[in-house]
């Protein structure tokens, strides 16, 4: 089922990357969301970085669960299958697609009452297993889409809209995906594209299961005084372990840096990610210390963000099935049906 | 011929019923007994009766040997193996009269506990193992092995063929076959030295098994899903569905290993509920491969909501459904054909779904395999309605049987070079009236045939909406496949009586193990009906015009609502005072018996007797 990539063709001024897309091919429908709503800037991260690393768009299968965070698919990548499964189980769904076809490239878009609340259970799963995807959750705190009921990641003591105060402990996405065997956890702010389009870019050429947790507050609901998911408490409390930059396997590494100022990381398919020192020392690739640090910042109050846990030698659930190089779903008569004489030894060992 | 036979010899049609404790290693010894019957040539209809538990509660087995090849349960006992104290009133009354009780005579029992018109054989089989073992474990099995023994006296079972049996199934294990071989000596001899052997029932080497297989549905399901080209599989543990997903894992590694690389061409994930392993079987088949899960009732209805969006959203996606009694846990471990209704209109809002009934592991292969055809051709799941007494249980069955001229229906699905000569591509337009549109799979096209799926309604090219006539118009060609699916799915099959009746009788599934048998028995008693076996939903119109040609038609089901009634009634318009329900429902298969009873009285109400042939003759 390869493909020559063809280019629409475009304003001849607008940019095109080595496949010759312009940024437009990688864009979708006009959002219907609220205008500030913090998964559009998302969206135009994810716009950007698959623009960026020369991933024809049709390669890409984007699958989501329901809200306003698993709507956004429709508005990047137009010529790319979507799938708006149902809430909370889109890990199953994307799941059952990497099985399928283990050569398009899994985009897995969330909310954090589709993957904290209703969704937990699958969260848990997929992350365990290693499928190979970029796993993002939008999250503000609430459910968007049926209007600003707290969600289980909303922070113990943050007011609603109307003044209710969230009584139940939140789940941290990150520490959990740590946990649960995700080999990429990464925390970004949606307000934030130069942290987050790099860690969306090393995610994708990530072998395995990616997950990032996007803090992306809601405008209409959760943006307030009280809340602790809102553009100006996520600024004031934004701690960044690291600020990274991703070279691709086609770009010549061209800028130097001085001993101990950035780490390169290789990435299974030849991509590098630097990570650029901030502040202390952070060994992204220690687990304990990952969530020890994730813990720390918490009790301090603090949000903290960048690559937390990479763990550069991972594998994903084909390795661990055995499967075969080829797509399943191109598998051949011929390959999948053993015939009639095969069955006529099945007969015969059941007389 | 023999001339000496007695009046009561009953020469290969008894019902023997082993009594034993789960756990005690008897299911080996067992399953060798209806084996070794099998290899003489004479059919065998066995079933384990067994509790939702791994060790310590009751177990059955019981043996219907049937020269005349009946498959459905008897009812009523003609030789008791009664190796389990817990349950020992209950086995002795199940007792036909006249019958034989076979048990261990280790410890005296007092008079009472036995029945006067019960032939009692007492055999000391724990005082015979501790005298020959030591260890604990091997007198327990050893057990087994010597009242193997002893039955085949008893019943004049052919010893070489046991003996073959062993050197089967302990290939390699010589000092097993060895063991095995002397406890059965030990059991054989005592019981022709003890009792008066063979007994009246008794089996006599016949040809009535001829090419036929024996192997349980699950299995069959299993490989036919095989042969159905199915690659992916997700499921959750559950009574009776589980040995069909292991099947399919066995049958996968023999033949679906790439020669070269020794690696998989086909996935299998445990999930970590229904809902997942359905959400998993919804994800592969969106992408292009054949993908199914096995489960139960529990399982369908936490699946419910994903079978909505896969109708609605036109995935195909194949289940195997192998009832249990129902509701709730039910009763796990126990048969029933009541998930019907629940699978015909599984989830919310107006849906219908594909059901295929089949009545034996030999069918249960065809149609698992047609059913990845059948769900790719209609772009929606289809139901594999298995139950418990065909999944679970080893049946003599006709021989599984494939056409190599076959090629997999991948349905209707637009390629790269369709989309790129620039065909018009919409997800949701009916382009052949068949209602049935075309679909891409994911990653085929670099600017053409990309849409995005999703539960909310939609128009023909795929795009979001929520105007009435644009839904309206959608659910009406979803109306329209589902009218192509009544003649994809497989017809009935209709059976004349042997003379002309206004009565009939409906069935489907593994009721008909007992339905042949039924038949005869009716006929004999002058009650003549026309036959139809259900083996698909939806209903084509032959389903209609048999019950509109008659009077009266009974429907035979194994579950307390009349679900196929209700479901007849509700898709073919027909007044419910046309079927009458013969309803079967606790748990233990549907007995020839039965049938014979409860149709016979009903008919009587009906005054259901051949028809007088008008005219001259
Ligand atoms: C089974 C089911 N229950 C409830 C809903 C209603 N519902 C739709 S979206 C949503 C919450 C979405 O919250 P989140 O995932 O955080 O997305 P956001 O809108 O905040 O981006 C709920 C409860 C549903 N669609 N399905
Ligand atoms: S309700 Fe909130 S989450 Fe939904 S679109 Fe509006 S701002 Fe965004
Ligand atoms: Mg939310």
């Amino acid at each position: 089922m390869t493909y020559l990539a063809k280019p629409k063709i475009h304003h001849p001024s607008l940019a095109k990357n080595s496949l010759g897309y312009t940024r437009r091919d990688y864009e979708g429908a006009i959002s219907t969301l609220c205008a500030g709503c913090g998964h559009d800037s998302i969206s135009a991260a994810i716009i950007q970085a698959f623009y960026e690393l020369d991933i024809p768009p049709h390669r890409v299968a984007k699958l989501s669960g329901i809200g306003c965070s698993s709507k956004t698919p429709t508005y990047f990548l137009g010529n790319s299958h979507g799938f708006n499964s149902v809430h909370g189980r889109m890990p199953s769904v994307l799941t059952g697609a990497a099985l399928a076809n283990r050569d398009l490239v899994y985009l897995g878009v969330s909310g954090d009452g589709d993957s904290a609340s209703i969704g937990l259970g699958q969260f848990a799963h997929v992350m365990r297993r290693g499928v190979n995807m970029v796993y993002i959750v939008e999250n503000n705190g609430v459910y968007g889409l049926t209007k600003g009921q707290f969600s289980a990641t909303a922070d113990r003591g943050s007011k609603s809209k109307r003044g209710a105060v969230n009584r139940d402990e939140p789940i941290d996405l990150a520490t959990l995906a740590i946990t649960l065997g995700a080999t990429f956890v990464a925390r970004s702010f949606s307000g934030d594209k130069d942290q987050l389009i790099p860690l969306i870019k090393a995610a994708v050429a990530h072998h395995g299961a990616a997950f990032i947790d996007v803090l992306s507050p809601c405008v209409a609901f959760n943006n307030h005084p009280g809340s602790t998911k809102s553009y100006d408490y996520v600024r004031e409390h934004n701690e960044s372990v690291n600020f990274l930059d991703f070279i691709s396997p086609r770009e010549e590494i061209t800028t130097e840096y001085a001993p101990g100022e950035v780490r390169s990381v290789v990435l299974h398919d030849g991509g590098t990610v630097r990570l650029h020192k901030v502040g202390r020392h952070y060994d992204p690739s220690d687990r304990a210390a990952a969530l020890a640090y994730l813990e720390t910042h918490r009790a301090a109050g603090e949000i903290l963000t960048g690559l937390i846990y990479l763990h550069p030698e991972s594998s994903d659930m084909h390795d661990a099935l055995e499967t075969i190089e080829a797509p399943l779903n191109a598998l051949t008569d011929a390959e999948l049906v053993p015939g009639n004489a095969a069955l006529a030894g099945v007969n015969a060992s059941l007389r | 011929m023999r001339t000496d036979v007695r009046p009561d010899v009953r020469v290969n049609d008894f019902v023997v019923k082993f009594a034993n404790v789960n756990g005690s290693g008897s299911a080996s010894a067992n399953g060798l007994f209806a084996r070794a019957i099998l290899r003489m040539g004479v059919p065998v209809a066995a079933r384990n009766i067994f509790p939702s538990n791994i060790q310590g509660l009751p177990t059955w087995y019981e043996v219907r040997v049937s020269g005349d090849g009946w498959r459905g349960r008897r009812g009523g006992v003609d030789l008791m193996v009664a190796m389990n104290p817990q349950t020992w009133d209950k086995d002795v009354a199940e007792i036909e009269p006249g019958g034989w009780l076979f048990y261990d005579s280790t410890k005296p029992l007092p008079a009472s506990r036995f029945r006067d018109d019960v032939t009692v054989l007492g055999m000391p089989l724990t005082a015979i193992c501790n005298a020959t073992y030591t260890d604990a474990r091997q007198r327990q099995l050893f057990k087994n092995v010597i009242y193997l023994g002893a039955l085949s006296a008893l019943l004049d079972i052919a010893p070489e063929e046991i003996d073959r049996l062993f050197g089967e199934q302990y290939k390699g294990k010589e000092a097993l076959i060895d063991s095995n071989r002397k406890a059965f000596a030990m059991g054989r001899e005592h019981a022709q030295q003890a009792f008066d052997c063979p007994l009246p029932i008794r089996v006599a080497r016949s040809d009535r098994v001829g090419e036929r297989i024996f192997i349980d549905g699950n299995s069959a399901a299993a490989l036919g899903a095989v042969y159905g080209g199915a690659t992916v599989a997700a499921w959750y543990p559950l009574t009776p569905s589980s040995s069909l997903a292991e099947s399919f894992q066995a049958y996968c590694r023999k033949f679906r290993t790439d020669p070269v690389s020794g690696k998989k061409r086909y996935a299998i994930i445990q999930a970590e509920d229904e809902l997942a392993s359905i959400g998993m079987v919804i994800g592969a088949a969106w992408n292009g491969a054949r993908a199914f899960t096995a489960t139960s009732g529990p399982g369908v209805s936490l699946m419910q909501e994903f079978l909505g969006l896969a109708y609605f959203a036109e995935i195909p996606a194949v289940l195997f459904n192998v009832q249990r009694g129902s509701p709730s846990t039910g009763m796990p471990t126990r048969t029933q054909q009541a998930d019907l209704l629940s699978c015909a209109y599984a989830s919310h809002g107006d849906t219908k779904h594909v059901l295929l009934l089949p009545e034996d592991p030999t069918e249960t292969f065809a149609m698992g395999a047609q059913a990845f055809d059948l769900a790719d051709r209609l772009q929606t799941p289809v139901f594999v309605m298995l139950d418990l007494d065909i999944g679970m249980q080893d049946w003599v069955t006709d021989p599984f049987e494939w056409d190599d001229a076959k090629r997999l229906d991948r349905g209707k699905v637009m390629s790269a070079a369709e989309l790129e000569a620039g065909r018009d591509f919409g997800r949701y337009l009916d382009v052949d009236g068949d209602g049935i549109p075309y679909r891409t799979y994911p990653g085929t096209h670099p600017s053409k045939g990309g849409y995005f799926t999703r539960g909310t309604s939609k128009d023909r090219y795929a795009r979001y909406t929520e105007e009435g006539p644009a839904y309206v118009d959608n659910m009406q060609r979803l109306l329209r496949k589902f009218e192509t699916a009544k003649s994809l799915v497989p017809a009935p099959v209709i059976t004349k009586a042997a003379k002309p009746t206004r009565s009939g009788v409906i069935w489907f599934g593994s009721s008909g193990a007992a339905m042949g048998e039924s038949l005869v028995a009716l006929e004999l008693e002058g009650i003549h009906l026309d036959r139809m076996r259900l083996r698909g939903f939806p209903f084509c119109d032959a389903v209609h015009d048999f019950i509109a040609a008659h009077d009266h038609v009974f429907v035979v089901e194994q579950n307390r609502d009349a679900q196929m009634k209700s479901l007849i009634v509700n898709e073919c318009g027909i007044d419910p005072a046309r079927l009458v329900s013969i309803l079967h429902y606790d748990g233990t298969p549907i007995t020839a018996r039965f049938v014979i009873r409860e149709i016979a009285e009903k008919a009587r109400l009906f005054n259901v007797t051949p028809l007088r042939r008008s005219g001259a003759a």
